[in-house]
């Protein structure tokens, strides 16, 4: 039988699901490795996570958006699970990991539409609602413990930028030597393999630059975003040091490596729905997220600065988008 | 480049590449299109019943911008109506003026009006599936001053190999060509545009064109459009065509290879254009290869040939699969513009359209650096004054958003329908 077709009369095999689930299979060896430094206490974040968001995907598409096709099919619920996942620390409690999963998916995401429609990152949206509502929970951080599953007799601790950020005389009060916390910052090995006290998916740094390798590799993100936001974080705080006393402070490659910066630029900022499209508009997007990022770890009471600068830059997308449209090809000017 | 990612790596499947052009024989009836070029249609000038041998004039050029049509067989004319003149085909008789022998000729004649004349005779159109008549192409209005002739031998459809194969059996006809046109033009600068996948052809010609003045070759990357007229311009001389103007315009006037292989017969063989070379190819044909076809062959006739098994076909395609149309009428014949004709197994898959994710891949990779999302956007909001401002107009056609779009929204569709709605 002859069909019939509206050109092109083929079509790339990328679609919405398989670019979601690139996504997801980058994320795999952050995910592999919190399981192997959290144990059990990151598989049951994970699972309720994952869980928690498909149910509230699928009740507000079906029973609020009233869509027809099952939207949980596309895997972005999904990958905002995970994210939100890797976001927080494994000893949360699960009541308010599904706190999290509700802000994420039902306020942040369908109350815009759904896929596509929304304004901030429904991941970062939720982390930063847990954060501000249950900050003591939100600043304890179990530290690693390999070969552990059940996690028996795990210490908390506090994260680098923390340590970086205690040291401040004026926030510190129980330590007479600002020092003491500078000198419990963990070396550059343990920063790259993950074996820091951390979230659960921002520890490792070398996990998660595998899977911007192969999100690179297979066409999902281009790569200014991250590479604008973490070169503008590493300049910022090296210019910083210059003038500075204290090298391990304000060193650029421990700000680079700690905290959530590899997690948020990588998979947070480059966000199809809440970032810009063009290229010129990625890269203003990323610099203000650096610029942001450096801003709040160095000035303000919050040790690390991530959601909030992506979610702040995420209002402005609409507006860099409009100064940043691509000339257009025979229409003069620069290229 | 930074800022632009233009274009497409697609899967070439230049399955023919290696075949010889042949011939594909006589088909028993031949429908001749009056009107599939770019203009007016041509008038008929035989009747019904009449005898007519192959080059002979069937229908003149009606205007300026029309194209004669030659019988590409020869019989009896069995029927003419609004679109074809159907003949049936008899014994294979030419007219004595046409010269059918192998014998290069080298001197080209100095008249640029006797030439121009020729080519008009010819009936020769362009053959990269424009269509546009080509004596009106290469007649160029007073005042304007041309540069550089650039012969386009990109194809860069997947599938297609004829025009590289011309470039390897015919590379000294399509050199000598260009110095055809080059005196046409009063220029001694003709650029031949291949692509790096094309070594051979590449080779070939740069060693043949040592042997003649002002015939150049280039070689450029091979992405997909690059043969697109636009992209070539800018390829070849860094310049981009201003929205709303002609390569003309500034100086530039592009043929396509197997056009200029057309003007050689035309201009020293008095061999008007009424057969082609068409790439035969897709997964449902066994062999795929090159042949030349008389124009007004019909699709049958082709698929006979090239025993394919039309029960396993689901989609047939004249032209290439990013620009060509689909038929599915096996009586449908070749015209003048028609580079290929691909039997496909699988047709283009039936997606649902679903919301665009902003990934940015259409306007990423669009050759015109337009903004496929926007464009549908506003026309399906009925934003008139936008779809300007968007430069909706300057879109070539070339498919890619479509085709690179995750969310499979059909946005050539789109664009193509706000075109009609502010030309
Ligand atoms: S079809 Fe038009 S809008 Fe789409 S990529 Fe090609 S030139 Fe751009
Ligand atoms: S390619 Fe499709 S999904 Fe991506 S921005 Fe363009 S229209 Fe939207």
């Amino acid at each position: 039988m002859l069909k019939k077709s509206t050109t092109p009369h083929m079509l790339s095999n990328q679609t919405t699901q398989s670019v979601m689930f690139d996504v997801v299979l980058a994320l795999f060896p952050t995910l592999i490795v919190s399981v192997l430094f959290f144990g059990l206490k990151a598989v049951l974040v994970l699972v309720t996570s994952v869980t928690a968001c498909l149910t509230f995907e699928y009740i507000c598409n079906r029973f609020w958006l009233m869509k027809e096709r099952n939207s949980t099919r596309d895997f972005s619920a999904v990958i905002t699970a995970l994210l939100l996942a890797c976001s927080l620390p494994s000893n949360l409690p699960l009541i308010f990991v599904v706190f999290g999963a509700f802000v994420a998916i039902v306020i942040a995401k369908m109350s815009f539409g759904g896929l596509g429609k929304n304004i901030f990152n429904p991941a970062l949206s939720g982390r930063v609602f847990l954060f501000l509502s249950f900050p003591v929970y939100m600043t304890s951080w179990p530290k690693p413990s390999f070969n552990n599953f059940f996690q028996q007799d795990v210490s908390t601790g506090a994260t680098t930028l923390e340590l970086i950020k205690y040291s401040d005389a004026s926030t510190s009060a129980t330590r007479l030597d600002n020092n003491d916390y500078l000198n419990e910052i963990p070396d550059y090995f343990d920063m790259i393999t993950g074996y820091i006290a951390g979230s659960l998916g921002e520890v490792s740094a070398i996990a998660l630059l595998l899977g911007l390798a192969y999100l690179l590799y297979r066409n999902v993100i281009t790569w200014h975003i991250p590479f604008f936001y973490i070169l503008t974080v590493f300049l910022t705080v090296y210019v910083v040091s210059l003038f500075s006393e204290e090298p391990l402070k304000y060193s650029a490659v421990t700000h680079v490596l700690s905290g959530g910066l590899l997690l948020g630029a990588i998979f947070m900022a480059t966000d199809y729905v809440t970032s810009p499209m063009s290229e010129k508009g990625k890269i203003i997007f990323a610099i203000g997220c650096g610029l942001l990022t450096v801003l709040i770890r160095l000035t303000t009471v919050y040790s690390e600065g991530v959601s909030f600068a992506i979610l702040i830059m995420n209002a402005f997308v609409p507006f860099i988008d409009r100064i940043s449209v691509p000339r257009i090809y025979g229409t003069g000017g620069k290229k | 480049m930074l800022f632009n990612i233009v274009g497409i790596n697609l899967k070439k499947n230049k399955l023919s590449r290696h075949e010889a052009i042949r011939d594909i024989g006589l088909p028993k009836t031949v429908s001749i299109p009056l009107k599939k070029h770019i203009g007016h249609p041509a008038v008929a000038v035989v009747n019904e019943g009449d005898k007519v041998k192959i080059g002979m004039l069937l229908a003149k050029a009606n205007n300026t911008i029309s194209a004669n049509v030659h019988a590409s067989v020869a019989g009896r004319v069995s029927k003419i109506d609004e679109d074809y003149i159907h003949i049936n085909t008899s014994k294979d008789e030419a007219e004595d003026y046409i010269d059918f022998s192998d014998e290069l000729i080298t001197e080209i004649p100095q008249d640029k009006e006797e030439i121009l004349a020729l080519i008009r005779d010819a009936g020769i159109v362009g053959m990269g599936g424009a269509g546009f008549p080509t004596d009106i192409k290469l007649s160029v209005p007073t005042g304007k001053e041309i540069k550089c002739l650039i012969l386009n031998g990109i194809e860069c459809e997947p599938y297609f190999t004829g025009d590289e194969r011309l470039m390897l059996e015919k590379a000294e006809e399509i050199v000598i060509g260009a110095r055809i046109i080059n005196r046409l033009l009063g220029i001694q600068n003709a650029i031949i545009a291949v692509d790096e996948k094309k070594k051979k052809a590449f080779e070939i010609l740069t060693s043949i064109t040592k042997r003649y003045i002002g015939v150049n070759v280039k070689l450029l990357t091979n992405k997909y459009p690059q043969g697109a007229e636009k992209m070539l311009v800018e390829a070849v001389s860094g310049e981009e065509v201003p929205s709303g103007k002609l390569p003309m315009d500034m100086g530039y006037v592009v043929q396509n290879v197997g056009t200029v292989y057309a003007i050689y017969q035309a201009v020293m063989k008095k061999k008007p254009l009424y057969e082609r070379v068409v790439t035969v190819s897709g997964d449902a044909v066994a062999k795929p290869k090159n042949y030349m076809v008389r124009i007004g062959t019909p699709v049958s006739f082709i698929a006979e040939k090239a025993k394919v098994d039309i029960k396993e076909v689901e989609e047939l395609l004249i032209g290439g699969p990013m620009m060509g149309t689909d038929i599915d009428d096996l009586s449908t014949p070749v015209s003048k513009l028609d580079g290929g004709v691909l039997f496909l197994k699988k047709a283009k898959p039936e997606t649902e359209e679903s919301v665009c994710i902003r990934c940015n891949k259409c306007a990423q990779h669009c050759p015109i650096a337009l903004q496929p999302f926007a464009i549908a956007n506003s026309y399906k909001a009925g934003d008139k004054p936008n779809l300007y401002k968007l430069r909706a107009l300057d879109c070539i056609n070339c498919g890619i958003c479509s085709y690179v779009c995750p969310a499979k929204i059909p946005l050539l569709d789109y664009i193509k329908q706000a075109k009609n709605e502010i030309r």
